[in-house]
């Protein structure tokens, strides 16, 4: 589904991702950690076709073709999916507004009808159970105000309504309370299926207890430095990164 | 040239869509101003002999005063001499019903999407629909008649209510207040009127189209909306002009009196062509709006999107005499390549008790300039009151520019006033995050700035909210891909 291979990409001439390979297949769940600062996000970024980075090298194939030529927009169409580290505040504008214009927009890139009122408000209805959220928070100005956790928990919610094929969740557990990781968690998980991909980027393997990752990567200073499967993250959660710099 | 730059010029290229003119058998002035051409107007009208020294009055004051030049524009020079002042379409006759008007005019308004017969149909609009200067087509009379509104052409007023015009004229906006007004006052050529009789509450929104289609025809228009104790009416005016490339002047004058109790809100979504990409052509619109509260308990509510025009000067107001009275201005106004705005609203407040409203949010884009200008004054008898403003400015690339000017004056110490005003940059990080679920560039500007608008458009009646939404979006789209 999604192939990378020696990725290079820089921002305002700093050099971040130095050829990154990567390789997510259909079903699968992988999860990316790294030290802060290491590129996680900016790879995310640099998936999701944000103009800001520059791709020196490599390339990026996604469903068989290459991405390099479509901008953000087409490849949320296609079916790219980021949840945000950080969700941004759009004021004026409710979730609600905000999802209708997208869902819409990508039915018509893919030549169906656009959801009326009543079909869009049975959509979100059934997609706010599935991570709790109250229709109370979907009509306020999109992230403005919101808790770190409801940012979190909206984030997902508009993952829900969108369906992607694959996702990227961007340390989505920050911020999050027990509970609420384990509501996301569940949610994240009821969206799974043979054909889509979910790739969980974080910092702690409490998440991985409730999203099972099939193959853990570790990012270091732009490269994918180590891949393993689950026990993976329980040995970085004991011996820490030092291990790994050790090793290479 | 960085992608916000680049997003944000492309959106901010898009040609003016309502950009074609219609011929119409046309009736028009010579060129020019003098009392001659002033008594032409007056005898084209068949006006009574007080209206004509009112206007002959209001004249010569005018040849006293020069242009304003205290408004943050740069206005080029006009030539008062090389205007005509008075187009009217030659077929005068009373029109009954829609069969009787002229078909050409019927295809002007469904181009504009504005046909009568379907707003009458859906949305229980009564339309007086005025084109170069002179009313064509009244609907929804009979009905308001029956609750003894008024809702006619002013000259129409002026034969049939003389008592009414003459006893409202000028009383809110004196002929002789500003160059423009004195201008109106002299030379005006039509409008509307309405007046609203104690206790009643008008059932539908009044609306009014207005259109310029002569060429280098000033238009000059005269609303007067008079609301007795305890009534309300909503009314809504918005217009759109096909694409020329003279500077067509543009200078009406709207008064409204609201007596003890009674409540006018006044809806204007303004789309006059605005100038070509490089700021050639477009209309100068210096419009003086003004309403008392002349009762107790009395309000007026003034919502205005701004889109059109190459200059707009514009400044509706409200005067609150009356002990307890309200008075609101929400307003967006939004520029685009080389249009200049300077809006805002003047609160007066005399009566006790007196609370204003302001909310301003301006939109700039390309090379244009936006101003909010604003007047609190509290007079020293105007104990307890009450003003809020919040004046935003909102801005797209990095050549336009936007000010504000607040003004506050309060004489006494029961009162109070706050301001607040903040300037924003749409920025990257919205945006992607919008194309990021597959909205594209065109949809997410919309989207984030009718966000930012939305505290004004969601004052309007809900066809016009619909309306306006679409205009913002277009004013500063772009054909992008
Ligand atoms: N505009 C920029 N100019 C220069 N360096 C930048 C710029 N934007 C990001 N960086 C740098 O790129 C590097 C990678 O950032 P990124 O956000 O991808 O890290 P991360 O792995 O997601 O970290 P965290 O775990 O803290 O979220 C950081 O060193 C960051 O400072
Ligand atoms: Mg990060």
């Amino acid at each position: 589904m999604l192939e990378i291979k020696n990725l290079h990409a820089s921002i305002d001439d700093t050099k971040i991702l130095k050829g990154l390979n990567l390789s997510v297949s259909a079903g699968e769940v992988h999860a990316i950690m790294g030290p802060n600062g290491s590129g996680k996000s900016t790879l995310a970024s640099v998936i999701a076709g944000r103009e800001d980075y520059d791709v020196t090298d490599g390339e990026i194939n996604f469903g068989g073709s290459e991405l390099s030529d479509l901008g953000p927009d087409e490849r949320a169409r296609e079916g790219i999916f980021l949840a945000f580290q950080y969700p941004v505040e759009i004021p004026g504008v409710s979730t609600t507004n905000f999802m209708k214009t997208a869902v819409n927009q990508v039915r018509e890139a893919n030549g169906e009808k656009p959801l009326d009122a009543v079909q869009f408000l049975k959509l979100m209805k059934e997609k706010m159970k599935l991570v709790n959220i109250k229709q109370e928070l979907l009509s306020r100005s999109i992230n403005e105000g919101f808790s770190g956790g409801e940012k979190k928990r909206n984030e997902i919610f508009q993952m829900a309504m969108l369906e992607p094929k694959l996702a990227i969740l961007d340390e989505t557990d920050s911020g999050l309370d027990i509970d609420a990781l384990k509501i996301v968690s569940n949610g994240v998980n009821a969206l799974k299926s043979n054909e889509n991909a979910t790739v969980v980027v974080t910092h702690y393997q409490r998440l991985l207890d409730y999203i099972v990752p099939d193959f853990v990567h570790v990012l270091m200073d732009g490269k994918i430095v180590k891949s393993g499967d689950k026990n993976l993250a329980l040995e970085l959660e004991e011996k820490g990164y030092d291990w790994i710099k050790v090793k290479n | 040239m960085s992608k916000d730059d680049k997003i944000l010029k492309e959106f901010t290229s898009k040609e003016y869509e309502h950009g074609w003119s219609v011929d119409f058998d046309v009736d028009q002035a010579p060129k020019g101003l003098n009392e001659d051409i002033i008594k032409l107007i007056s005898s084209k009208k068949e006006e009574p002999k007080w209206l004509l020294d009112w206007r002959l009055k209001a004249f010569e004051h005018f040849k006293k005063m020069s242009e304003p030049e205290w408004s943050n524009l740069n206005i080029p020079k006009i030539d008062y001499q090389d205007i005509s002042y008075y187009s009217a379409p030659k077929k005068k006759k009373m029109l009954k019903s829609m069969d009787e008007v002229d078909p050409e005019l019927i295809e002007t308004f469904e181009k504009l999407g504005i046909s009568l017969l379907e707003q009458k149909r859906l949305s229980g609009v009564a339309v007086d629909a005025v084109i170069d200067s002179v009313s064509i087509g009244t609907t929804f009379k009979d009905k308001l008649s029956e609750l003894g509104i008024i809702f006619c052409s002013f000259s129409e007023a002026v034969k049939e209510y003389p008592e009414l015009v003459k006893k409202h004229l000028g009383k809110v906006i004196p002929a002789k207040d500003n160059y423009f007004a004195c201008l109106n006052s002299a030379v005006f050529s039509d409008g509307s009127f309405c007046y609203i009789p104690k206790g009643v509450r008008c059932p539908m929104e009044l609306s009014t189209y207005f259109r310029i289609n002569a060429s280098n025809t000033g238009q000059f228009e005269r609303t007067l909306i008079v609301a007795d104790e305890g009534s309300y009416v909503s009314y809504l005016e918005g217009c759109t002009a096909p694409m020329r490339d003279e500077n067509q002047l543009h200078a009406a004058v709207v008064e409204i009196h609201a007596e003890k109790d009674a409540e006018v809100k006044y809806s204007t979504v303004q789309n006059w062509y605005p100038g070509d990409k490089n700021g050639k052509g477009g209309i100068y619109n210096f419009v003086t709006k003004r309403g008392i509260c002349n009762g107790s308990n009395s309000k007026i509510s003034w919502t205005q999107v701004e889109t059109g025009s190459a200059i707009t000067w514009k400044y509706p107001s409200c005067i609150l005499r009356g002990d307890n009275s309200v008075g609101e201005f929400y307003s967006v106004a939004v520029t685009n390549n080389y249009q200049q705005a300077d809006t805002g609203t003047k609160m007066i407040h005399i009566g006790k008790n007196t609370k204003s409203k302001i909310i301003s949010k301006g939109i700039s884009a390309g090379h244009s300039h936006n101003s909010y200008r604003g007047h609190v004054n509290v007079l020293k008898r105007a104990k307890n009151s009450r003003n809020f403003s919040q004046c935003d400015s909102l801005l797209l690339g990095n050549k336009c520019g936007a000010h504000t000017f607040p003004y506050i004056d309060i004489e006494n110490k029961s009162s109070m006033v706050e301001h607040e005003a903040t300037t924003s940059k749409i920025g990257e990080d919205q945006i992607f995050y919008c194309l990021q679920r597959g909205i594209d560039e065109e949809n997410a500007i919309a989207l984030i700035v009718n966000g930012y608008a939305k505290e004004v458009l969601k004052q309007l009646p809900m066809e016009f909210s619909v309306e306006a939404q679409k205009l913002l979006s277009l004013t500063l789209e772009g054909s992008v891909g």
